[in-house]
């Protein structure tokens, strides 16, 4: 625990993520997303527990202004410490606005920057440094490194796990959906038609992520590796919507590398900025300030055993993950299923019998209503909203019933909630919802 | 040196992601692949192109026979300007569903079916004299809820219809903005048919892409929607109370021609059966469709026969509409039930189309293009 090693390479990580993250915001604003799913939104969707996050309405963007110049300065460096603080806390905010959104890449940033809050990237190459020069270091402990590989590998392995399942590997859905979808790329529209590019895809892709880590790892295998990095990620950039990630994996995967190739980076860095590399690394090496940080390296192996731990939570539950989503999120589970849905939801008045249908569109927008449609916290929190709703404009004696269709992985769709079920009277909780019809079918694997 | 090797990797990968985005795609023939150009070209040529010219036709005669009825009121030409009426009518469910392009520029569907009409407001614009009828707020008070509020609606019976026309104080001002409804209907479909012919035809053929701006995509959440909430929602749903405490017999299309909702009904379930298929305006002759394309994707897939599960809801759909009587309002007030079971049947079909087809085809139902996992 007292092993230590340079600091370039966390120095170079802190800068490459200040800077996507800063990209990623611009380009979220730039999209006009702030507004289409933050602000116009009447009613948004909580995280359980959560409820009390709420948009800001216009200061939604002043948020952004936040989270984005925190982003800036942890690229720079100055005043770290409060810089990544900040950003964690304003970037979790803003995901936690609306689980509509939810993508496991918002997600690892959240965790990223939450591990980074305890690891000292400011103590080389960065303002920091150069203003408090008793507390720059041209080393820092070998686990501060190995905490950012480790979050890596299991994001990796654990996203390679859950494909090792019975729709992923025999049926190779649901890219056998997808894929022929892509008709029109150049050179490869035709090839993703055949068969066994979908079964090769799908396996490739498995072996990919449960193998890609221990590529890394190991120094005679590392640049395969960053190839196969490279390549996977700009392939699914190219294949999927997924914006900024790939980019960010990429950039993340250098973390591997040894430190003369960090200071290599660092060297063109200083180049472009007109510093003097060998000046700087030739004060800080004198520096010789503690090294060991017990408290941050307490909490780094916590967050890592929950990080293990945490994904396996489904096996709690009965009745199948992909259908009743019961501990889905938060676990690496990355375009493991197509699944699309409908519910119309029926409001009755308990005494009188009389009931009529919801329009979802006048009170979701169309992104909301698709991701409600088949995820049941989504469908009961929706539903206690309706009953409140229609409680509160004078309606008697209100119950609330959903009519709901989901079709997972290309199979017919089939009735997904329990339509005689009050919805009101069921409380969201952490045990297994029974409301939820049975799943017609086995998918068979992790 | 590893900079270097970096430099050139992602200088390789920006090269083959920049092509990738580009999106001219070669249009040779390959037999492994399904068409969706093939497939753009039989909807706009056989389907849309030609039952845009229809409407049109008819719309002309609108305006013909509504000049003659201008001219010389009498209840001859009334009964033959409620005629063509109906066939201008039946003629726009056929198009109701293409609302992309310029059609969707002008507002096409809401300006030409939003009911019910609007009486009062209809009052207001004869009483000013308007023609313009462009801003939306005057959508509930033209196209052909208002002509038939119109033809049908302004008097008890025939005889007090045409003295509306005739012996009113102002009986010239309702004849001018009875012509402003129908000349209306006539400008926006010339522009809309003259707009597919002078180039959007083109256009939209060649927005063969796969993304949620490409052709595919964007007609089939039209189509999806419109069968949702016009024709499920807006034909049956609505009046026969599903979405109000009680039935809404005062929403039914054609409000006042009366015998003649169920007929506008089953117009449009046929042009949106007939689309699935890839049907021909007029002709039974089928081209690549969504059910081919379903086919096709099956044979990837060897799961349900999603195309045959649609048709044969298509036809159990249409059967129960048929066993409507002609004039809804009478249906709803004494046999409702009748009418929710016709909802149910369209409504499996939502289903299927709205989930299950478009999950076939990996079109996305949002509008929304945000990032994905």
């Amino acid at each position: 625990m007292n092993k230590r090693t340079e600091a370039a390479p966390l120095a170079v990580f802190r800068i490459l993520f200040g800077l996507m993250m800063f990209l990623s915001l611009i380009r979220f604003w730039a999209n006009g997303w702030i507004e289409q799913l933050y602000i116009e939104p009447s009613f948004h969707f909580s995280y359980y527990g959560f409820e009390w996050v709420q948009p800001l309405g216009d200061f939604t963007y002043i948020l952004f202004l936040i989270c984005g110049l925190s982003a800036l300065m942890v690229a720079i460096g100055f005043k770290y410490r409060i810089a990544i603080l900040i950003f964690f806390l304003s970037f979790t905010y803003i995901e936690l606005l609306d689980k509509t959104t939810y993508l496991n890449h918002y997600y690892f940033i959240s965790c990223l920057s939450f591990l980074l809050i305890f690891l000292p990237a400011h103590r080389y190459f960065s303002l920091d440094a150069k203003n408090k020069p008793d507390k720059a270091n041209f080393y820092i402990p070998q686990w501060s490194v190995d905490a950012i590989k480790i979050l890596l590998s299991i994001v990796y392995v654990y996203a390679g796990l859950a494909k090792l399942n019975s729709d992923w590997l025999i049926k190779a859905m649901p890219l056998k959906i997808w894929l022929p979808s892509k008709y029109d790329i150049p050179f490869l529209g035709d090839l993703l038609q055949e068969e066994w590019v979908h079964y090769a895809f799908s396996w490739g892709g498995a072996g990919y992520d449960l193998l890609i880590p221990f590529l890394l790892w190991y120094r005679k295998t590392r640049w395969i590796g960053f190839v196969l990095v490279v390549v996977f990620h700009v392939l699914t950039r190219v294949l999927f919507p997924i914006g900024m990630f790939p980019f960010i994996m990429i950039v993340s995967a250098l973390i591997f590398f040894n430190a003369g190739f960090h200071h290599k980076i660092l060297l063109f860095i200083s180049k472009i900025l007109n510093i003097s590399k060998q000046v700087w690394d030739a004060k800080v090496k004198t520096v010789s300030a503690k090294t060991t940080q017990t408290f941050q390296l307490y909490v780094v192996v916590g967050f890592v055993i929950f990080q293990l731990l945490f994904p396996w939570r489904y096996v709690l539950y009965p009745g199948e993950l992909f259908w009743t989503e019961e501990g889905y999120r938060f676990s690496w589970r990355v375009m493991l299923m197509e699944k699309a849905g409908y519910a119309q939801f029926k409001i009755k008045d308990g005494q009188t019998g009389t009931q009529f249908f919801v329009d979802n569109s006048d009170f979701l927008n169309s992104f909301q209503e698709k991701q409600m449609s088949f995820q049941p916290d989504f469908i009961l929190e929706y539903a206690h909203f309706l009953g409140e709703h229609f409680s509160q404009q004078g309606h008697q004696h209100v119950e609330v019933y959903v009519e709901s269709y989901v079709a997972l992985n290309g199979r017919l769709s089939q009735p997904f909630i329990d339509p005689t079920v009050n919805l009101l009277e069921v409380k969201d909780n952490f045990c297994p919802k029974t409301w939820i019809l049975p799943f017609n079918d086995k998918i068979i694997g992790l | 040196m590893i900079l270097k090797k970096i430099f050139i990797t992602l200088l390789f990968v920006t090269t083959l992601y920049a092509c990738s985005k580009s999106d001219d795609i070669n249009p040779e023939e390959n037999q492994d692949n399904f068409d969706r150009a093939e497939m753009l070209v039989n909807w706009a040529d056989n389907i849309i192109v030609p039952s845009y010219n229809d409407f049109n036709l008819t719309t002309v005669n609108l305006i013909s026979f509504t000049a003659a009825f201008n001219e010389t009121t009498t209840q001859e030409n009334l009964e033959m300007l409620r005629t063509v009426y109906k066939e201008a009518y039946l003629s726009f469910q056929n198009v109701a569903l293409f609302e992309i392009g310029p059609a969707e520029t002008v507002r096409f569907y809401d300006r030409l079916n939003t009911y019910p009409t609007n009486i009062s407001e209809i009052e207001g614009l004869i009483a000013a004299g308007a023609t313009d009828l462009s801003l939306p707020s005057t959508n509930d008070a033209q196209g052909f809820p208002a002509i038939d509020y119109m033809l049908y609606g302004v008097g008890e019976n025939d005889v007090e219809i045409l003295e509306f026309y005739t012996t009113h104080p102002n009986a010239e001002k309702n004849k001018a903005f009875l012509m402003a409804l129908v000349s209306n209907i006539n400008g926006l479909i010339s522009n809309v048919s003259e707009n597919w012919t002078a180039g959007y035809r083109d256009d939209f053929v060649n927005n063969n892409g796969s993304s949620a701006a490409a052709s595919v995509d964007k007609l089939t959440n039209d189509f999806v929607f419109y069968y949702e909430k016009h024709l499920r929602a807006g034909k049956i749903g609505i009046p026969a109370g599903i979405f109000s405490n009680n039935p809404l017999p005062n929403t039914v299309e054609a409000l006042y021609a009366k015998d003649f909702s169920k007929a506008l009904a089953l117009e449009a379930l046929n042009a949106t059966e007939r689309f699935f298929k890839g049907q021909s305006f007029n002709t039974s002759e089928t081209g690549p469709s969504y059910a081919g394309y379903l086919n096709f994707l099956n044979t990837i897939k060897n799961g349900e026969d999603l195309s045959s599960i649609i048709t044969a809801q298509f036809s159990i759909a249409k059967n129960q509409l048929n066993t409507l009587d002609t004039n809804f309002i009478n249906q709803i007030n004494t046999n409702n039930s009748a009418m929710l079971q016709t909802y149910d049947e369209l409504q499996r079909n939502v289903i299927l189309l709205k989930v299950d087809m478009m999950q076939a085809l990996s079109i996305n139902v949002d509008y929304v293009d945000a990032d994905g996992d």
